[in-house]
């Protein structure tokens, strides 16, 4: 079966198909399973260990990176793989929150990640509150050597902005795209002044209408439980969930007055445009969508 | 103290923490890494806590109990001195206990689809629906007449009771295990009469009204 889209924004890229430990245990005789592009997938660890990733019999240029496993589905020669060098950084800790499946556009997956407007209506008392509804002004740039979209200067009022946040902060954020469906966000860590803590997000698209979402945590935190850390990132995408399901269309319209924009949204807006100059054709909404 | 082992996209831990705090009850709560950890089928989980690997459990003192529903049972029996939750009376109770049965049914189908569509396990997505639309539509009949009369709630009471908590999360989740609640309007306004009671608290996928 081929995967179900040409289009060289997704397959001249490296798409995460799950977190690396999914292939522990899984041999060629016994593959791990997994979709991506409406394709099946077959993974195993080789007797060396290496990770391979196998679509209609043919191996995939695969990478082990950040504790995630990365498949490229193009035809040419893979590009490098984003630097994420905080994940290397001594004093901080590694949690993988899983992937949890979403029916919409990868595209709506990552714009929902960079908005802060929506923090104080439905992440209430955690990533925001009401009145504290104002998104500060901010900048966006794309960065000319990686390509990469910068969100820069965003800072917002969270009653709880982290599982072991002791009380409201003015959190300073950054955002990042360094693919159309792979975002990272750093964050004021809580428990290491001056650092910011990292959140990765690593969309695995299905197919143009449904993803898993996978969510890294690279943070200072050494009192934590794993799942108390997980626990709390899983309240805060549950809550986005029924609001991603819920968007219309579901996959991401990129011209026209679909969709009005404002001033606090600007990352999403630069994001939109970025998506529009790559020709991006997967997870987007056009007139001939069905 | 009263302990919950916990997770928290569980409907059936939802539960138990909605009837906790409509009893004014503090406890804490002991997340568990259901996903991705699995921390559920963990060896020293199954060997403590419960055989049978599932969630949620309840520890009171010394007192470990595990099953959603049988846990309602012990807090609305041992807390509620009012007795709105799990009234004494025989006809009453037959009742309640037989929508504990069905919340069960709603776990084997909604939260099984909603598990394989969010967590990508394995689940028979035919043998699903049909047990759900089949258990939602016995839910529906039985809701519209009750509505019709001033005993509104499951079990024909006038006032919610451990009927309602646990057949409620799995019903008002419905739509993530992409199941289409248009087709039963009676579990609809059951569904916001339950989510407009006084204290109600919210869970992720399940809106506070408030908001």
């Amino acid at each position: 079966m081929p995967f179900c889209t040409e289009d060289p924004n997704v397959r001249n890229d490296w798409l995460t198909i799950g977190a690396a430990r999914a292939l522990d245990g899984h041999t060629p005789k016994r593959p791990w399973h997994t979709r991506l592009l409406d394709n099946s997938l077959m993974a195993w660890r080789d007797t060396g260990g290496k990770a391979s990733v196998q679509a209609d019999g043919v191996r995939l240029p695969t990478l082990e990176r950040y504790g995630y496993l990365w498949v490229w589905t193009g035809d040419g020669p893979p590009r490098p793989m984003f630097e994420l060098p905080e994940f290397a950084e001594p004093g901080r800790r590694i949690v993988d929150c899983g992937g949890i499946g979403v029916a919409t556009s990868g595209l709506r997956v990552i714009e929902n990640f960079l908005d802060m407007g929506h923090f104080p209506y439905i992440h209430t008392g955690t990533l925001g509150r009401v009145p504290h509804t104002e998104v500060a002004p901010y900048r966006t740039h794309v960065d000319a050597t990686t390509g990469e979209i910068w969100a820069l200067d965003c800072h917002f009022f969270q009653p709880q902005a982290s599982a072991s946040a002791a009380g409201g902060i003015d959190a300073q954020y950054r955002y990042r795209v360094m693919q159309p469906f792979t975002a990272a966000l750093y964050k004021s860590s809580p428990n290491r002044p001056g650092a910011q803590d990292v959140i990765g997000l690593f969309v695995q698209p299905l197919d143009d209408e449904h993803v898993i979402a996978h969510v890294l945590l690279v943070y200072y935190e050494d009192q934590l439980s794993d799942a108390s850390m997980i626990a709390f990132q899983h309240m805060i995408f549950g809550q986005d969930k029924p609001i991603l399901e819920s968007q219309r269309p579901r996959r991401l319209p990129l011209s026209g007055p679909l969709e009005a924009h404002m001033r606090c949204d600007l990352a999403s807006t630069t994001y939109r445009r970025w998506l529009r100059q790559r020709g991006m054709r997967f997870g987007v909404h056009t007139e001939e969508t069905p | 103290m009263i302990r919950l082992y916990d997770y928290e996209l569980s409907g059936n831990c939802y539960k138990l923490r909605l009837l906790l705090h409509w009893l004014g009850l503090s406890y804490e709560r002991i997340p568990v890494d259901f996903h991705p950890g699995r921390e559920h089928r963990s060896a020293r989980f199954l060997q403590h806590i419960n055989p049978l690997g599932q969630l949620p459990v309840l520890a009171d003192g010394d007192f470990l109990l595990r099953d959603a529903q049988a846990c309602l049972v012990y807090l609305a029996s041992r807390y509620d001195p009012g007795q709105q939750w799990y009234p004494d009376d025989a006809r009453t109770r037959g009742r309640i206990t037989l929508w504990l049965a069905t919340a069960d049914d709603l776990t084997r189908s909604v939260a099984a689809a909603r598990q394989h569509y969010s967590f990508a396990m394995d689940a028979d997505i035919a043998r699903c629906d049909a047990l759900a639309h089949a258990t939602l539509r016995l839910m529906d009949d039985t809701l519209a007449e009750q509505q019709a009369s001033t005993r509104q709630w499951l079990a024909g009471t006038k006032l919610p009771s451990i009927a309602d908590i646990a057949c409620f999360p799995y019903a008002a989740l419905a739509s993530e295990a992409r199941i289409d609640l248009r087709r039963y309007p009676a579990l609809q306004r059951w569904i916001h009469a339950m989510r407009h009671q006084s204290g109600f608290i919210a869970m992720p996928g399940i809106l506070d009204p408030a908001l």
